[in-house]
């Protein structure tokens, strides 16, 4: 009996803290000591009876991390940017062209990344970053497409979002893609595998709490592509989708499936306003 | 023969005589343990970076052994006092003989 008391008094000592850990912190990003970022910001529109304030996962990460992320040299994401601009310059396929070719330099695509997923008119349906450098590759450059989140393509989404950051998430919700949207959202809250959890359950109604020995973000996606320390690798935002649904003990589906097209449209609108990180650094 | 090495380093431009900088360097190497086996089941053979050294002016200022532990991409961030202007010398060591160098130049005043 008396083993039993003490152990619940060092349960308590041990998780009290923990709590206070679990809260995201109130620092702040500034890129090479040049750019601030807006990692904390008023909850778009459509999101007003959800939350007041949107924040980027930086702030639940340790303070190391954040300094990974706040230099580019110990950024560990450039190292594959740097991969995705040797790429940039490269011909491929058979028309002999690079991106650079029609493009310019990988600067000049600034503004670009915060405006995906959207609306493409050609293809008369919602288009991700991905999709539109795999539809370059296969009409203009008469290459292979790239597979969806695969090295190349997700490289090369880094370098996209690399030359946008400290600029604000703005994806059109209206108009052509306001179906997908709706879509996105539907999923979004919609319960999923045998632990019957929806994104919201987690990400809306827990975010600042600990799921097991981790913290729970809001679930942004400004800083995708993310440079995880766990897989020392960039992953995608699809990616990151699938094993959250995974660990939902759901059946997922696949990286560039209609579903994740729309979650990705609905849950960057959700980020909307908040400064383009990626290539961030989490854990 | 690894691919796709490149070695970078971040040293300040100017420092003041006597004055401990910081500097960064890394180096982006796959660091094949040598533990880990193909679908075959394979051994994997071992390729790694297996030393790290920095001079200044002809001076050792760190000499590194490196082993299959350390993981890819391998970071090192250490403190160097500048006595006077000149010149830091990087060099990594390949364990297919590759060597791998970068130099900086540091102004005093």
């Amino acid at each position: 009996m008396k083993f039993k008391a003490m152990s619940t008094i060092a349960a308590l000592a041990i998780t009290v803290p923990m709590w206070a850990m679990a809260d995201p912190d109130d620092d702040v990003l500034v890129l090479n000591g040049e750019t601030e970022m807006v990692t904390k910001t008023a909850a778009p529109a459509h999101l007003s009876d959800a939350m007041d304030e949107v924040m980027s996962g930086w702030h639940f990460r340790s303070d190391e991390t954040q300094t990974m992320q706040a230099d580019d040299f110990d950024n560990p994401g450039m190292v594959f940017v740097e991969n995705a601009m040797a790429a940039w310059e490269t011909p491929e396929g058979s028309e002999g062209k690079s991106c650079a070719s029609c493009h310019g330099a990988p600067e000049d695509m600034a503004g670009v990344k915060p405006t995906y997923p959207k609306w493409n008119d050609g293809a008369e349906t919602v288009y991700t970053l991905q999709m539109a450098m795999n539809d370059c590759r296969t009409k203009r450059m008469g290459a292979e497409a790239w597979g969806y989140d695969k090295g190349p393509a997700i490289e090369m989404v880094a370098l996209m979002s690399s030359v946008s950051r400290g600029m604000p998430m703005n994806v059109a919700i209206d108009g052509p893609a306001q179906a997908t949207w709706e879509l996105g959202k539907e999923l979004y809250y919609t319960r999923t595998g045998q632990l019957d959890l929806s994104c919201a359950n987690c990400h809306e109604d827990n975010y600042g709490n600990m799921i097991r020995a981790d913290h729970l973000s809001q679930g942004q996606v400004n800083g995708f592509p993310a440079y995880r320390l766990k897989n020392a690798k960039l992953n995608g935002v699809h990616s990151r989708f699938k094993g959250c649904v995974r660990d939902t003990r759901a059946e997922t589906y696949k990286p560039g499936s209609a579903e994740f097209i729309a979650l990705e449209l609905y849950v960057s609108s959700r980020a909307n306003g908040l400064s383009v990180e990626g290539p961030s650094v989490r854990n | 023969m690894a691919s796709g090495v490149k070695p970078r380093v971040k040293v300040p431009k100017k420092a003041a005589a006597g004055e401990a900088i910081t500097i960064k360097t890394l180096i982006s190497h796959k660091m094949e343990s040598g533990q880990r086996k193909d679908k075959e089941g394979n051994l994997i053979p071992r390729s790694i970076i297996n030393r790290f050294t920095c001079e200044f002016n002809g001076e050792s200022v760190i000499d590194v052994e490196i082993h299959p532990a350390v993981s890819t991409n391998p970071y090192f961030q250490f403190d160097a006092t500048v006595p006077e202007a000149g010149e830091f010398k990087f060099t990594w060591y390949d364990d297919d003989g590759s060597v791998y160098d970068e130099t900086k130049k540091v102004a005093v005043g």
